[in-house]
């Protein structure tokens, strides 16, 4: 495994280095939840056999349209490939949730490039900025003027769906010095009026591009008031928080709560502490394929179980 | 300037020394300030570069009117954002820079806007 940190003697084969070596070899791996522990149940097969059962939706992160460097000179056409995987699925999802950075530079022409590949799809894209969609000039307006219609404030929403709730907060803007992702007061007094009338057997879908809880500080990854949104959840039932930022895999449970970070479809990034920094990591260009892809979440109609099924753009 | 003979001074002799010394004073001193309001308006230009999402210098002296220029050496971009608001830098690309000259002496620290935990300082003097 090429990510191991060069110093790190013991061989501990924890369960996110399991995972990240299933999705290396190319297998897509079913996760369900039983009692709040995830359980890998097999491989894609078995995911579309809960499809028919429920509704699955997509989720796609991290497209960086307009990255051009050593680490994926073509961005754009990995994404084009991760579209044409959306476009030939057995099942067709109901939509796809972006986790944010579908540009690299916030450019007009990066937003017109993915929306025309995101658009042979077919499908509708529920977005969340990344920090990479608000640096145009006007820090945002860009990427409102697109996507952030029926919106509130940055671009925070949300919506029902087969019974369940779904939530996109932004946690890129107005970020502190020295510190994290920031949601902020106005929105988490939003989030807390959007759940008051909601019953806590409702299954919540949050979607955010940074991890909502701090997964490793000192690169940044993490949300200074994540655990403000996190204690307004805790009453519900079953809550699934979907993020990007961090161009791989890692999946945490927590009481009722499942967190899952997507892989990018641009580049993939170190593992936390593996690395000098959190920069694009460059990969043999055969490999890059295998660290890159897309989430598929099935909800099923009988109970809370949310299945998450990575795959990657290798196979 | 004609050397004057060594002899006992007469009072003309002294105040025409004196004069001189004055003169001297006076224009050393109009030097020394014009040589520092120069160094002023073209004080050494200073550099951060910016590596593996780290400021380099993180801190950095500098005499007042120094000119101060980033630039991102990494392969994401980053900003320059002044804590207290005073200067913003637009996003810097890979190889993109952006300068800023410090006028009045003060700490000014700063912060990536797009990765916030990476800070910067830089002193000014008078």
């Amino acid at each position: 495994m090429t990510r191991k940190p060069p110093d790190a003697d013991d061989e501990k084969f924890t369960r996110r280095h399991a995972l990240e070596c299933m999705v290396w070899a190319g297998t897509g791996v079913l996760w369900t939840m039983s009692g709040g522990v995830p359980v890998a149940r097999g491989l894609l097969g078995e995911a579309k056999a809960a499809t028919e059962t429920g509704f699955s939706f997509l989720q796609m992160s991290d497209s960086h349209i307009g990255f051009n460097k050593a680490a994926n000179p073509d961005a754009l056409a990995t994404l084009r490939e991760a579209v044409a995987k959306v476009k030939a699925l057995a099942v067709k999802p109901s939509y796809i949730i972006h986790t944010g950075d579908i540009t690299h530079l916030s450019k007009s022409s990066e937003f017109d490039n993915a929306d025309q590949v995101f658009g042979e799809t077919g499908l509708r894209v529920h977005y969340v900025p990344g920090e990479h969609d608000i640096i145009d000039e006007a820090r945002g307006q860009a990427y409102l003027d697109r996507y952030g219609k029926g919106s509130k404030g940055a671009g925070w929403y949300s919506f029902d769906d087969h019974g369940v709730h779904f939530i996109g907060l932004v946690n890129v803007v107005d970020l502190k010095s020295g510190g994290l992702g920031n949601l902020g007061a106005e929105q988490l007094a939003w989030l807390a009026d959007d759940l008051r009338d909601k019953s806590s057997s409702t299954p919540i879908v949050v979607f955010a591009h940074i991890p909502l809880y701090v997964l490793y500080e000192q690169w940044g990854w993490g949300t200074e008031d994540g655990t403000r949104a996190l204690a307004l959840l805790k009453r519900f039932g079953s809550v699934t928080v979907l993020n990007g930022h961090i161009h791989q895999l890692a999946q945490k449970v927590e009481g009722n709560m499942t967190f899952h970070t997507a892989l990018s479809t641009a580049f993939p990034q170190p593992a936390p502490g593996s690395a000098p920094s959190p920069g694009p990591m460059v990969v043999p260009s055969e490999k890059l394929r295998s660290m890159l892809g897309l989430s598929s979440v099935t909800v099923r109609q009988t109970g809370t179980p949310l299945a998450i099924v990575d795959s990657t753009l290798d196979r | 300037m004609t050397p004057q003979p060594h002899h006992d001074s007469r009072p003309s002799d002294r105040n025409f020394r004196l004069a001189i010394v004055l003169a001297i004073a006076t224009g050393l001193g109009t030097g020394v300030l014009t040589a520092r309001q120069v160094l002023a308006a073209t004080a050494a230009p200073a550099a951060v570069t910016i590596d593996n999402f780290t400021f380099g210098p993180a801190n950095l002296t500098v005499p007042a009117g120094t000119t101060v220029t980033w630039t991102n050496r990494d392969d994401i971009p980053h900003s320059v954002v002044a804590t207290d608001k005073a200067f913003r830098s637009a996003a810097l690309d890979t190889n993109d820079s952006y300068s800023f000259t410090f006028r009045t002496a003060g700490t000014f620290a700063y912060f990536c806007g797009l990765h916030p935990h990476m800070t910067g300082k830089v002193t000014v003097t008078p």
